[in-house]
């Protein structure tokens, strides 16, 4: 009874996250001229079979393979500062008493919650006088501060469930304090760790509005960005078929890395779940 | 590098006095080390928000147009004054509470089912693991298109799909279907970010107070009510909060499937329209700041709702 039960949940979770993730792929097989003209509705191509035709047209694009390259890059980048820096503040905010943790946490906050939007305009102007347009560190940096209030709130919120009179009790044990931290600290932290790089990356790799105001070129446009500027032949029909293939290239990377650290986290949460 | 992490009882009642010089010293220190572990991330935060902030309020109170830079001029608070004063203000307001509301709550349902089974399943974690995460890794404009194009009723599949809807039922040709098909798009994205956060938060219940709790003749139900949900409400907090916060500032799915047409508009769509795409800085700044109060609004409801207090290192 309760398998059936976790069956039919797994299922539901599969349909609900691929589902759509199925409709972007056989959008990417039928044919333009299907899409636009509506002569093939329904899931899967039938008669709008094109083949690779659309994949084809898009990594023959110069300008989107660039932004691919500085979609991870950046993303990348961002990700590891944020987390190094997020971990250090989350620590001193779930352990330390010192004055001004308040007023952390109420920055964080603030900054996680101003509209993006409006801060848009007055760092293109920023940028631009200080030679950070059109940059990669003119992207990383916003998507650093950006992405810090989650990172830390998220590891704070972890670290505070950590029962760390267990480090004292390995050190009663005999261990040094490095093997205390790393044998027993590590282990319980590195599940919100690696959530909060995850969901890091994630926002990184999904930013619109910085991506599409705070560059000009290939040079730093991200993604998100380069999809909105794929236009197609016909100015006034949206591209179906290339955008979806294009979001199907785009999606690639993000399952590569997901993979990677997916193992990770399975690692750490059942390094942390082991009962004695 | 643990010695100074302890806090006890005493120091953590703060403000009371503290006599003996050792603790002091020891504080003196501990608060030393905070200072310094936080600093990093307070510079990063605020290099590229105070300038932008500071800027946005100073030139709310002014009427400035990019189109006629030279014609800036001081007003006081006269555009906060125009905003409130409009119908289309609150009508935006109210739509974005709605998507908000709605898009957060069942959120909030799904995500906990999804995070229950992925927390029991033992077949298949890598694959569930996976697909849980694509969702939240697709960006939100492509997420936007494959929905508006499984909605439209030329070439989509969800008029054939559902069971009393017509084949050329147009969905965006009205305000409330347009409304739900972009809250679909939006809950299809995000459903996955609070899963893995409150997944997160069920790996740190402890399984024996679970499995007590299951001794002692705890239903299932009776279990999550008192034991599971009560032991995850920091994670459940941070996953309501910056969900919430995130859903009041819809923007991308809004921006590709109806450009705010049909009344779909929300707040900071009117914010980019206004500073953006009509260039009226001095409005657009004023909006962003008003957008920017009524979201700390939300914030502190929210915070008072769950009464937690993250601030406090040492717990209940």
């Amino acid at each position: 009874m309760r398998k059936i039960g976790l069956v039919v949940g797994v299922g539901a979770v599969l349909v609900w996250c691929l589902l759509p993730v199925v409709w972007i792929i056989s959008l990417s097989f039928k044919s333009q001229a299907a899409v636009s003209g509506g002569t093939d509705p329904g899931f899967l191509p039938l008669d709008s079979f094109t083949g690779f035709a659309n994949y084809a047209d898009v990594l023959a694009d110069d300008q989107f393979r660039r932004a691919i390259i500085n979609s991870i890059g950046i993303s990348l980048i961002a990700t590891l500062l944020s987390v190094m820096i997020a971990t250090l503040a989350a620590y001193a905010i779930a352990r330390l008493e010192f004055k001004g943790k308040k007023l952390v946490l109420t920055t964080a906050l603030a900054i996680a919650m101003f509209p993006v939007v409006s801060l848009v305009s007055p760092l293109f102007d920023l940028w631009r006088t200080i030679g950070l347009y059109d940059t990669w560190p003119g992207l990383i940096l916003p998507y650093m501060s950006f992405t810090l209030p989650l990172a830390i709130w998220t590891l704070s919120a972890f670290f505070r469930e950590i029962p760390w009179e267990m480090e004292q009790a390995a050190q009663v044990d005999g261990a040094t304090s490095w093997q205390a931290f790393r044998k027993v600290i590590v282990p319980l932290a590195a599940p919100g760790v690696f959530t909060a790089a995850i969901l890091t990356f994630f926002f990184a790799w999904n930013d619109f509005v910085f991506g599409i105001t705070l560059t000009s070129t290939e040079n730093a446009r991200p993604i998100p960005a380069a999809l909105s500027f794929f236009v197609g032949p016909d100015p006034f029909q949206r591209p179906a078929g290339l955008l979806a293939a294009a979001a199907v290239v785009a999606t690639i990377p993000i399952v590569l890395i997901v993979l990677v650290f997916q193992r990770k986290i399975v690692a750490g949460l059942t390094s942390g779940a082991v009962k004695g | 590098m643990t010695s100074a992490t302890v806090a006890t009882p005493a120091t953590d009642a703060g403000k009371g006095p503290k006599s003996a010089p050792e603790v002091s010293d020891r504080a003196r220190h501990e608060n030393r080390l905070g200072q310094r572990l936080v600093a990093p991330a307070v510079v990063v935060m605020l290099v590229v928000t105070a300038f932008p902030i500071m800027r946005a309020l100073y030139l709310s109170l002014y009427n400035y147009s990019l189109t006629a830079p030279e014609d800036r001029q001081f007003i006081g608070l006269s555009n906060y004054l125009t905003a409130l004063t409009d119908t289309l203000f609150w009508r935006d307001i109210g739509v974005t509470v709605l998507y908000m509301v709605v898009t957060v709550a069942i959120e909030l349902v799904i995500g906990f089912a999804f995070a229950l089974v992925m927390h029991r399943v033992i077949f298949a974690r890598g694959l569930i693991r996976t697909s849980i995460l694509i969702p939240y890794g697709i960006i939100t404009v492509v997420s936007g298109f494959a929905w508006q194009f499984a909605f439209t009723y030329q070439n989509g599949f969800v008029n054939g799909w559902l069971p009393f809807i017509e084949d050329d039922f147009n969905w965006f040709g009205d305000p409330v279907p347009a409304v739900i098909a972009i809250m679909v798009s939006e809950i299809w994205k995000t459903t996955p970010f609070m899963s893995l956060l409150l997944l997160a938060g069920l790996a740190q219940v402890s399984e024996d107070m679970v499995e007590a709790a299951k001794v002692d003749g705890a239903t299932w139900w009776q279990r999550l009510w008192k034991v599971i949900l009560p032991n995850m409400k920091a994670a459940i907090m941070v996953a309501v909060l910056f969900r919430a916060l995130d859903a009041y500032r819809i923007f991308d799915n809004i921006f590709v499937m109806t450009a705010g047409a049909q009344g779909t508009e929300s707040i900071s769509f009117l914010t980019y329209r206004q500073s953006i795409e009509q260039f009226q800085l001095g409005m657009g700044s004023a909006l962003a700041v008003l957008l920017f109060l009524s979201v700390l609004l939300v914030a502190f409801l929210i915070v008072k709702m769950f009464k937690v207090d993250l601030a406090q290192a040492r717990g209940e």
